[in-house]
């Protein structure tokens, strides 16, 4: 236990010490820019990495794994933040901790496989799709200088790391793009128009709002959604972790982690959070492993607010866009369009379901619902496929099924029997291959029975196995005395 | 350095033809043969996302060295398989001299020319940093 601790917390100092520094400079121009899309300061988005990071060294279930402030999170607040005002977020933030700790407790993950990944797929590519289209109000009526600044920006993004490799470039060219800005004096909005920044330590408070049932009302629905989002996203990221460094990780303890990282960052009035796949990615490669890499962008975050605060305000928004249009660029699963071709076209159709739902109700988890739901059908529709095949020996049909006879298949399943035939007097149906599930299916069996009864021809099953055969006799009513059909 | 040969593979046609010579060497020199497939960190993610959980995400990683495992099994030589996570060529490196393999055998470009264009071919970096001898294959 104690040496497991330390292997987690100090097996890698070095390498864990040098990539949560690059994280750090990494969640500046990101968590300001969630900050800006949830409608909130930029501090509420900073405050939050922090505790977030923080809080996660300590509790998550996946070493490395950076949570903070993300774009797929800010999105579903924005409502909220917008009718409510921030108050009601921290409490929002709250609650959605309170909830993910409750996931964590039932053992939330073992839920994920029943997520399909086509909905995963429509989860990512929704979620860039959003965080790009949230950039597009900022061109609305802006200058050409605001187009050139964003070409800069993703210039220097995509182009510098082919010569420095140490610090993440679009820091870099966050600071390349406000010393151009304030030395050249260019009327550019920045993020001081947008919001302020105050160089203190995040401080403990009470979210400011009444404690009754229509304040829950309000934060619920909102907290619900977040909880859901952050938690698949988490395990999402988590899973990905565990494939970069060939470890395994703790999903349920990392769920209940989340809960505890967002109750901590909703007192410290920071807005909800959940791991990212982007950053996470940035720390392994960068060479992180453990938990200590994880405090260290924290940790390193919290000084950089302390000492960049006057700066951080005259940064153009442009930039900040420009630094949005990459992650949306990241984020999105190129792969997935190329995949249409070879991917079963019910896989595409759930994939874009999740999409269109998502970008239509602005909610990554009602789009995860919709994907669910249909994916749900499809596979229902696939196995309700039953087989009835027959073969006559003089007075005697003997039928063979195959498949699954449940609610979805029992209508297709009784129409293939043929109730009259000319000169049979016994009937022999072979359930070897099929199963019984519900009691849909047994109804179907007993319709079967009866209807050749009626027309006098004897009816022998054969070969149900155990399960089916046990549901049959203890809801069938074929096999009872003056068996009518009503029974059902 | 009397470990097995090191064919690294990605699956493509040239790492198809550097199999053909490593199975010369190894027919030769009585060695086994390890195939060492490095999944890059850039890749993961994609693979995670499109694969239903862990079995699936390494069966589909096995497909892609089917090609490379029928040669060799077809030309009767004993060889094992080993996934590796990273760069290809700092992980191809650090297998090869931790493992103190005799060769490492490799094809001269992979399915990744864009990448190649901006960091350099991993044939390159590997032959310079491997301590064993170094066979790229054209």
């Amino acid at each position: 236990m104690f040496t497991q601790l330390k292997k987690e917390w100090f097996g890698n100092v070095r390498g864990d010490i040098l990539s949560g520094i690059v994280v750090a400079l990494a969640l500046i121009p990101e968590a300001i820019a969630f900050s800006i899309i949830a409608g909130v300061d930029p501090m509420v988005g900073l405050y939050a990495s922090f505790s977030m990071a923080v809080v996660i060294a300590f509790m998550g279930g996946r070493p490395a794994m950076i949570s903070a402030a993300t774009g797929a999170m800010a999105l579903v607040m924005v409502t909220l933040v917008k009718d409510h005002g921030l108050q009601y977020l921290f409490a929002a933030t709250l609650l959605t901790g309170v909830l993910q700790l409750i996931f964590g407790w039932l053992k939330v993950a073992r839920l994920m496989k029943f997520v399909p990944r086509s909905v995963m797929v429509g989860f990512v590519n929704a979620l860039a799709i959003l965080i790009f289209t949230a950039q597009l109000p900022h061109f609305a009526g802006s200058s050409v200088v605001m187009y050139v600044f964003v070409a800069a920006t993703l210039a220097i993004i995509y182009i510098l790391p082919r010569f420095v490799k140490a610090v993440p470039s679009p820091l870099v060219a966050i600071v390349v793009m406000t010393i151009i800005a304030v030395a050249g004096g260019f009327d550019l909005r920045t993020v001081g128009d947008l919001g302020n920044i105050t160089q203190s330590l995040p401080s403990f408070l009470i979210p400011d709002v009444p404690l009754n049932m229509e304040t829950l009302s309000i934060i619920f629905p909102t907290a619900l959604a977040l909880s859901m989002v952050g938690l698949l996203e988490s395990l999402l990221t988590a899973s990905i972790v565990d494939d970069m460094t060939d470890t395994t990780s703790d999903k349920n303890r990392e769920a209940r982690g989340q809960g505890i990282a967002n109750i901590v960052t909703g007192f410290f009035g920071g807005m909800a959070g959940c791991a990212m796949i982007g950053q996470s990615v940035i720390n392994v490669k960068s060479g992180g492993r453990g938990r200590l890499s994880t405090f260290v962008a924290g940790a390193f975050l919290l000084f950089l607010i302390m000492v960049l605060g006057d700066v951080v305000v005259k940064i153009p928004m442009a930039a900040l866009v420009g630094v949005m249009i990459m992650v949306s660029i990241g984020t999105f699963d190129w792969s997935s369009l190329k995949a249409f071709t070879k991917i079963p076209i019910t896989d595409s159709v759930v994939m874009l379901v999740t999409v269109i739902t998502v970008v239509i109700t602005h909610d990554l988890s009602k789009g995860v619902f919709a994907g669910i739901l249909l994916s749900a059908i499809f596979f229902t529709a696939k196995i309700s496929k039953v087989d009835v095949s027959s073969a006559r020996k003089d007075d005697t049909l003997y039928y063979k099924t195959a498949g699954q006879i449940f609610f979805a298949s029992v209508t297709d399943f009784v129409n293939e029997f043929d109730y009259q035939p000319e000169g049979i007097k016994n009937v022999h149906i072979d359930f070897s291959e099929a199963h019984i599930w519900d009691d849909s299916g047994v109804a179907a069996v007993d319709k079967i029975v009866l209807k050749y009864r009626n027309n006098g021809i004897k009816v022998i099953l054969t070969g149900l196995n155990e399960a089916s055969s046990s549901m049959v006799k203890r809801m069938a009513v074929h096999d009872k005395q003056d068996a009518k059909l009503s029974g059902h | 350095m009397n470990g097995p040969i090191l064919l690294a593979s990605d699956g493509s046609s040239h790492a198809l033809r550097a199999a053909e010579e490593a199975i010369k060497l190894a027919k030769v020199l009585n060695k086994e043969i390890v195939v060492v497939f490095v999944v890059d960190f850039d890749q993961s993610k994609r693979d995670v996302l499109h694969s239903a959980g862990a079995i699936d995400l390494e069966q589909k990683r096995r497909k892609q060295l089917q090609g490379t495992e029928q040669k060799i099994r077809e030309a009767g030589v004993s060889y094992s398989v080993q996934l590796l996570h990273g760069m290809p060529g700092p992980a191809i490196v650090e297998y090869a001299n931790k493992e103190a393999v005799s060769y490492v055998v490799l094809g001269s470009r992979g399915l990744n020319s864009l990448q190649e264009m901006v960091l350099g071919s991993v044939s390159h970096k590997v032959a310079k940093r491997v301590n064993c001898p170094v066979l790229i294959v054209k």
